[in-house]
């Protein structure tokens, strides 16, 4: 009952804030506010589905794989060094410089290294993404409950076993904030990738439109990636809620006991 | 030769200026099939005692040896229930689960569960074997912890105050259902404990340590007749004899100018 009155006030907010956007810009001559009703008829047209194929398929791909490989090197990482306080005292330093590194600046760089293609977008992703989920994994695991892990040891749980099944599932709540931070990360070093060097993708075609004065068009694709952002987080959120759902109830029902 | 022996052992926790000492010269023998409980004051070394024997925690000097073998990393035959078994038992894994990993090792596939489902059952909690650790109360949860160590069917098995935060009644069914073990299985059990009159209804010898670091105060001998029963065992002359004498002991010790150089082991 509450969720159902939770979601009605959510998507009542979101219709609201459409209205003002609508009365705000209904009578609007502006060249660069075009009205609301504009704005909505260029959305249909341009993105169900006449471009949607030539450039979200490539944008959300470059987005998929960048963001996974992340995932899987900063989990792995996160595993080899929270382990080891020697480790994690020898990387420490070098994780901090390169996480300080705002990685749109490493673009020019990967032009240089790999090209305009698809390998150098999915690399700048892949390395803003690294950062939060690997030091959210090294945290995570450097701060499991070492009585499970004795536990473990105690019934001659091999070592393979106790990374895969009490030092990743107790880590997981740590690695899910990294990748939640990842994720929009992910979202915005995609779309400036592609403004500084494609020939497709959402990026590339809000530039494009801007350029061309197709201002209906450069609202379309903005408007389009603030619901993508929004959907992307909502379904890593569902997966949290799924994988995690021993720990949130473990916060309940310890909020619920003090 | 002794099943488990403990020879000499020490364990100073920290170095220079932090250093603790928490157990020193260790000396005791455990037969098999034997109950030893092992009784002391709060920081004298018990919980640092079990965790050398089982193989977690590397002695400063000394050795435990099981069954001729030296004991470096945790024995298969071994099983720990730990005093903090909130922390013991994995909150990711429903009470069947929690003691069912353990068995993937010995690979009973099938088998496995119905090990897990039984054990759960003998601690009574059949009904509980879908509830999630947050979803049972701390008596429950500690009950999960042995219902683990139990379907590990351990040849030794270690326990760490394992009652303390269950109803007497509860308390009593999990006693003599751990005596019930020991005749079924012939499992030897060190069994670390407050309770004196636990200790004496359940061990066939009490170790007392003197207070932190801990050394063997004196070892008493508990012939009780066997099988021991809650009622009829506790109403012997000689039960409370045994009390009486172990309660004296340990007030003496409590009374014992701390850190008196010239304790005695025996
Ligand atoms: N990991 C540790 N690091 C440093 N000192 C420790 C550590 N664990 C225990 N100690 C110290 O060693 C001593 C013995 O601790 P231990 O936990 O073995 O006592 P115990 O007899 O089990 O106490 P209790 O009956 O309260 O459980 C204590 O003085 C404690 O402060
Ligand atoms: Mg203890």
């Amino acid at each position: 009952m509450r969720r159902v009155t939770a979601a009605a006030i959510e998507l009542a907010m979101a219709l609201a804030l459409l209205a003002v956007w609508w009365i705000w810009s209904a009578g609007s001559d502006s060249f660069y506010f075009p009205p609301l009703p504009d704005i909505l008829a260029t959305f249909g047209d341009t993105w169900v589905f006449a471009r949607a194929g030539s450039d979200v398929v490539p944008s959300l791909a470059r987005l998929t794989a960048g963001f996974s490989i992340a995932v899987v090197i900063g989990i792995g990482g996160g595993i080899l060094l929270g382990g080891s306080r020697t480790a994690r005292g020898a990387v420490g330093p070098i994780v901090e410089f390169l996480r300080a590194i705002p990685p749109p600046a490493l673009i020019p760089a990967g032009i240089v290294a790999l090209g305009i293609g698809d390998v150098m977008k999915v690399f700048i992703i892949a390395m803003a993404c690294i950062w939060p989920i690997l030091l959210n994994a090294i945290d995570g695991v450097a701060g499991v409950e070492t009585t499970l892990v004795e536990t473990a040891r105690s019934y001659g749980i091999r070592r393979r076993d106790r990374l895969r099944f009490v030092i990743l599932p107790a880590a997981l709540p740590q690695i899910f904030a990294g990748m939640r931070i990842s994720l929009s990360v992910a979202i915005i070093v995609m779309v400036v990738s592609e403004m500084v060097a494609s020939s497709n993708g959402i990026g590339f075609f809000i530039l494009q439109s801007q350029r061309s004065f197709a201002i209906a068009e450069m609202w379309s694709g903005i408007l389009l990636l603030g619901l993508l952002g929004y959907a992307l987080n909502r379904g890593l959120t569902r997966i949290e809620r799924r994988m995690l759902h021993w720990h949130r109830a473990t916060r309940s029902s310890a909020l619920a006991r003090t | 030769m002794s099943l488990l022996e403990v020879h000499e052992l020490s364990k100073v926790y920290g170095e220079g200026a932090a250093a603790t000492p928490a157990i020193s010269e260790l000396t005791f023998a455990v037969e098999e099939r034997e109950f030893v409980c092992v009784i002391g004051p709060s920081g004298c070394g018990k919980t640092t005692l079990l965790r050398c024997v089982a193989g977690l925690l590397a002695p400063t000097a000394g050795s435990v040896v099981l069954r001729g073998k030296r004991v470096a990393r945790p024995p298969d035959e071994m099983a720990l229930v730990f005093q903090e078994y909130n922390r013991s038992l994995f909150p990711w894994m429903t009470a069947r689960q929690n003691v069912a990993f353990p068995l993937r090792r010995k690979r009973l596939g099938k088998q496995g569960a119905a090990r897990a489902e039984t054990a759960l059952d003998e601690v009574g909690l059949g009904r509980f074997v879908d509830h999630y650790p947050w979803q049972l109360s701390g008596g429950m949860q500690q009950r999960v912890a042995i219902a683990r160590a139990l379907a590990y069917q351990p040849s030794v098995l270690l326990m760490d105050e394992p009652f303390a935060s269950v109803d007497a009644q509860t308390r009593a069914d999990l006693e003599d259902l751990i005596l019930q073990l020991r005749q079924r299985f012939g499992v030897t059990v060190v069994f670390v404990t407050h309770d004196i009159d636990e200790a004496v209804y359940l061990g066939d010898r009490i170790v007392v340590l003197t207070r932190a670091p801990g050394r063997i105060r004196e070892t008493v001998l508990v012939g009780l007749p066997e099988p021991r029963d809650q009622i009829e065992t506790k109403a012997l002359a000689e039960f409370t004899r045994l009390r009486t004498h172990v309660n004296r002991v340990i007030k003496q010790e409590a009374a014992r100018q701390p850190a008196s150089p010239d304790a005695q082991g025996s």
